[in-house]
């Protein structure tokens, strides 16, 4: 932030840095996290709690695969429950990751520095929780490849035309995509950190997969180009992901589906529970890990901005829903739609309005975005939200269609909800080694912030 | 190699060393600098046209693949549509324009850098390992038609005041 200079600038919002810093003092800092301190106390119980919630996952996913996805609650009409729920709402977590990294770059927010990594991270493993429900939910999952276009004895090929199999061609291009992204972000991080690892074995590692960085000019030129190029790509991709996720919904008959604003609804849907995962994840690490002068006030701020705007254009998918449903005259929306208000899932629908919707209008007063314990609580409260809305588009619509005899109320059964929170188990897991053995804040873009910032006395 | 403590004293050096006629040298820093790579003679990177030859293969490869499939090796009657029904295979055709110039775009990079590298001289000089920190480099390489060993190192003892290193191939 090159305005931060002046004194007006930094009185009217806070600096996206602390002053005080140093190339030095930012390196030490970030990488002593990873390299020298034993974790905090706080890190062993966290990852204890998620890893039994990983073995519960384990023991789930075990169970499922033997006997048969009937442990499940699904059953016709709600052929799909808790598994495609689960699956959007990681998905859609994942987005905001990517959309910091690459399309806040683009557009050079310089706050998205000290986030980026651990909210690419953080999409890596959304998108690794998410993958495995629509495979689970094969049935037979042992066939998986047969979603893929490959020679076979059968001589037959995928239906190029189901928005299912565009799904497979997105999603995994979106798990390549992140990754490549995330790994090009890290490289020279990973050169630091050989340089300053103190054990024979972290050296190697790092040594490893830094590959032999050791930042010549003429390879940063080609770095930022190819780092640049991915977030050209990387932002396209994100919106063409959530959009095809919609079109599994909007291409099918089913009211409450078939509608063309699923798309931009979906996106922005996304990108809301993403900021809100961010924000959820991201304020108690700063605080176990006194990481408050990179993760500033500011950054919590902006998200929660972002949170604000991604909210109301999710609240204006669901007005112009309401708003179809009577224009159409269409009859069987009409029902939906009553049904979805006043039927038996009708507190889940006002649950998801209260949460979605009227709590982060809180957001709108400037107290209440500096405050760190409203914005976790707004923050959780988006991300229970936005898997109530899945919960009412995949099931609620699905439960009662055009016949009535074909009606039929769902529920998760358990192993539904151990898988679920297993999942959680997995992400968190996940993260919390990531924590442990990478820099969580890329280090070389920080160095770029000091320089920006202007270099305060060298310690 | 010469030593430096801030960006900006790097980037003199290096347009001086540039002047002086000087064209096989690095520069080595902790994060990247601009104008540097101009600076010490680097002019383009052919790195986009990679990625524009990897998201056209992607593109017609993608198109091609949905269309070859679907059309004429097992034509499958949906609907009543069309089997070259182009509109519904453009989003595979477009992951797959993504995903080729992405890995264009990595693998790209990688390889015109010339990594992965596990060895190089500059690894040889102890400072060095600051790099990655917060000291700055420069490198000029006796492969250089103007390089005499005396007499560059006494230019560069005239850029910096933090020290002039010989490095060992």
């Amino acid at each position: 932030m090159s305005s931060a200079r002046t004194p007006t600038a930094a009185r009217s919002a806070p600096p996206v840095l602390e002053p005080g810093y140093s190339y030095a003092s930012v390196t030490d800092k970030i990488s002593s996290i990873v390299l020298m301190r034993r974790p905090p106390r706080v890190w062993f119980v966290a990852f204890g709690l998620a890893f039994l919630l990983v073995m519960a996952l384990l023991y789930a996913v075990a169970y499922a695969v033997s006997v048969g996805i009937g442990i499940w609650g699904v059953k016709i009409p709600v052929g799909w429950g808790f598994d495609i729920v689960n699956f959007v709402w990681w998905i859609g977590i994942g987005h905001a990751g990517t959309l910091i990294s690459a399309i806040l770059l683009l557009l050079h927010q310089e706050w998205r520095t000290s986030i980026n990594r651990f909210a690419e991270a953080m999409t890596l493993f959304a998108v690794a929780c998410a993958g495995m429900f629509p495979l689970l939910h094969l049935g037979r999952q042992w066939l998986f490849y047969w979603l893929l276009p490959y020679p076979n004895t059968m001589g037959v090929w995928p239906q190029f035309r189901s928005p299912l199999i565009w799904d497979v061609f997105a999603v995994s291009t979106y798990a390549s995509v992140s990754l490549m992204f995330w790994f090009v972000g890290l490289i020279p991080d990973l050169a630091t950190l050989r340089d300053r690892a103190g054990s024979r074995i972290a050296q190697t590692i790092y040594g490893i997969l830094a590959m032999g960085w050791r930042g010549s000019a003429i390879h940063w030129h080609r770095y930022e180009t190819a780092y640049l190029l991915l977030a050209g790509l990387a932002t396209p991709l994100v919106v063409s992901v959530h959009t095809v996720v919609s079109f599994d919904f909007a291409v099918g008959i089913i009211p409450g589906w078939h509608t063309t604003i699923f798309p931009p609804y979906f996106v922005a849907g996304a990108i809301f529970s993403g900021f809100a995962m961010v924000m959820t994840l991201a304020i108690p690490i700063r605080a176990v890990y006194g990481l408050e002068d990179f993760i500033t006030m500011r950054h919590l701020n902006n998200m929660a901005k972002v949170m604000l705007a991604t909210g109301l254009i999710v609240g204006y998918g669901y007005l112009m829903e309401i708003f179809m449903a009577w224009y159409s005259g269409n009859a069987y929306e009409q029902f939906l739609l009553a049904n979805r208000m006043g039927g038996p899932y009708g507190r889940y629908y006002w649950a998801l309005i209260a949460c979605n919707i009227l709590i982060p209008q809180i957001l709108w007063i400037p107290k209440a975005r500096n405050s760190v314990p409203v914005l976790f609580v707004v923050s959780v409260v988006v991300n229970i939200g936005m898997w109530l809305e899945r919960y009412i588009i995949v099931v609620v619509s699905l439960h009662r269609d055009f016949l009535p005899s074909s009606w039929d109320m769902y529920a998760g059964t358990v192993w539904d909800w151990t898988t679920f929170l297993g999942t959680i188990g997995l992400f968190l897991a996940l993260l919390f080694l990531f924590i442990r053995f990478l820099p969580m804040i890329s280090i070389f873009e920080m160095r770029s912030l000091v320089a920006k910032v202007g270099e305060r006395a060298e310690s | 190699m010469a030593e430096f403590e801030h960006p900006g004293e790097l980037l003199l050096a290096a347009e001086k060393a540039y002047r002086e006629g000087y064209r096989r040298m690095d520069a080595y820093t902790p994060f990247p600098i601009e104008g540097l790579a101009e600076a010490i003679g680097f002019r383009h990177t052919r790195l986009p046209l990679i990625v524009l030859i990897g998201g056209l293969v992607g593109c017609v490869a993608g198109f091609l693949m949905q269309y070859y499939l679907s059309a004429v090796d097992y034509p499958l009657n949906i609907g009543g549509r069309p089997f070259n029904s182009w509109p519904a295979f453009i989003p595979i055709t477009f992951e797959v324009t993504v995903l080729v110039a992405a890995l264009s775009a990595v693998l790209g990079m990688l390889a015109l850098n010339g990594l992965p590298r596990p060895y190089h001289p500059v690894f040889n000089d102890p400072r060095f390992a600051m790099a990655s920190r917060n000291r700055f480099f420069l490198c000029i390489e006796a492969s250089d038609p103007k390089f005499d060993r005396e007499q560059t190192k006494r230019f560069m003892e005239g850029l910096t005041t933090h020290g002039v290193s010989e490095v060992d191939s």
